[in-house]
């Protein structure tokens, strides 16, 4: 049976990044379309209309948008290795905490990035509260999905790249390893796996665009006081 | 099997009043707490350490938080209940899940925002909250329900706002049926089913609860 899955993304999203390795561990061909947030093209604006955003998925010229929307999509289309468990409790917990990654976790790490003095103080110390608790819900795991990787894996699997990056420029810790024992080696654990490993955009590439950026937002900063 | 269902509530959450109208529609008997946020109970605490927020389910002594969620398990643990909330096709599920989430990233805040300011901050959110409301009009079509011939998962996300419109409309001074006409009459069309009928608060009351919470943000 023909199926065609085309994925447009952006070189250096984690949101994107999801929906890489969930296609990839399951084995399913498809097609990348990089896209320039300064140059979207007509496909992507005809795709995501509402939010004119990737990464989209197409599959067989149906458009899925919202990465944890189409995670449970790409789950239930292809079965196998499954990413959500079947009891439903537990399939309400890994919604929760991939939520929690997206509206809190991230935003705040974000934050803690793109300050500095007091303000970064503060937003790292809240940043820190979030991650506390998803240390505690590592306890006794070795992935957030037991002994296979899951759902909310691939939701906080940015964390294993994006994390490093910002402490090489902000040259702060963000994650200690002696705070989040259980991040830490959650990180090595998540890395390591292949389909993982052999995904993660340039680094060098990462680090000049996420200098860039903070740079900006630091000039944004002054001007405004 | 002892079946034990508590929903952690505050009567004019949006959020709270979407798991109402999931359960009224599965049929279900539950428990009822009442939370007040400015003490918040230690069983809410317990049950949603992260967030401390309602909803919160309690089935068989496990919380579940996060509305959408909830609706999501509701409709998981009880698939013999007619009706199904989510549809079975797989892209069409994404698309209800798609449409349910953009409820969320958008109509709470400029709701919000409408009642919060003034001037052109006002008006800013007043087209926003409209433009929104457009895309859903857009959205829903000819269909009687956005799950199509029966209500269901954006229907229930959606229409929990519907106490709160009187509120935009009287603080923003705008008419949301003079502007979306199809989607007033979507909303009156789900308040022909008792679920929803039972479940949503009396707009006035919401009112008088916006204008109390004004004075205590001190909003003019």
């Amino acid at each position: 049976m023909g199926e065609e899955v085309k994925l447009f993304r952006g070189w250096s999203s984690p949101y994107a990044l999801r929906i890489v390795w969930a296609l990839k561990l399951k084995g399913v061909q498809y097609e990348t379309i990089y896209e320039e947030v300064s140059n979207k093209s007509r496909a992507l604006i005809e795709y995501n209309p509402i939010h004119k955003k990737v990464p989209v998925l197409v599959h067989n010229g149906k458009p899925i948008a919202e990465s944890l929307v189409i995670l449970e999509y790409v789950d239930e289309i292809w079965k196998q290795p499954p990413l959500l468990p079947q009891d439903p409790h537990r399939r309400a917990m890994d919604r929760f905490w991939a939520k929690f990654g997206d509206e809190k976790v991230l935003p705040s790490i974000w934050e803690a990035f793109k300050k500095q003095g007091k303000e970064q103080e503060e937003a790292l110390s809240i940043a820190m509260e979030n991650l506390k608790f998803l240390e505690e819900e590592l306890k006794g795991k070795k992935l957030f999905g037991g002994e296979e990787i899951g759902l909310v894996d691939i939701a906080l699997g940015w964390l294993a790249n994006l994390v490093s990056v910002f402490e090489e420029i902000i040259g702060l810790q963000l994650m200690p390893e002696e705070k989040f024992p259980h991040l830490f080696a959650w990180m090595q654990v998540f890395a390591d796996i292949p389909v993982i490993k052999e995904s993660w955009p340039p680094r060098d590439k990462m680090v000049a665009k996420f200098q860039a950026l903070r740079e900006v937002h630091l000039s944004k900063e002054a001007q405004n006081d | 099997m002892a079946r034990e269902v508590t929903l952690l509530d505050f009567w004019p959450s949006m959020f709270g009043i979407r798991v109402r109208v999931a359960l009224a529609e599965k049929g279900i008997r539950y428990e009822h707490r009442e939370e007040n946020l400015r003490n918040k109970s230690p069983l809410l605490l317990q049950m949603n350490p992260v967030h401390k927020k309602i909803p919160v389910l309690i089935h068989n002594g496990k919380p579940i938080s996060e509305s959408l969620n909830i609706v999501q398990y509701i409709d998981e643990v009880w698939h013999d209940d007619a009706p199904l909330f989510l549809p079975s096709d797989p892209y069409q599920r994404a698309q209800a899940r798609f449409w349910a989430d953009f409820v969320d990233q958008k109509v709470f805040s400029t709701g919000r925002r409408v009642w919060t300011t003034k001037g052109e901050e006002q008006e800013a959110a007043k087209k926003e909250f409209l433009d929104t409301m457009r895309l859903f009009e857009a959205e829903l079509g000819h269909k009687p329900y956005f799950g199509g011939e029966s209500f269901g998962y954006v229907d229930v996300a959606l229409v929990a706002f519907y106490s709160w419109f009187y509120t935009y409309e009287t603080f923003g001074n705008f008419s949301i049926e003079a502007e979306c006409p199809m989607l007033i009459a979507w909303a009156k069309r789900c308040m022909e089913k008792e679920s929803v009928f039972k479940s949503l608060p009396d707009e006035k009351k919401i009112f008088e609860f916006v204008m109390q919470l004004r004075k205590r943000f001190g909003i003019e």
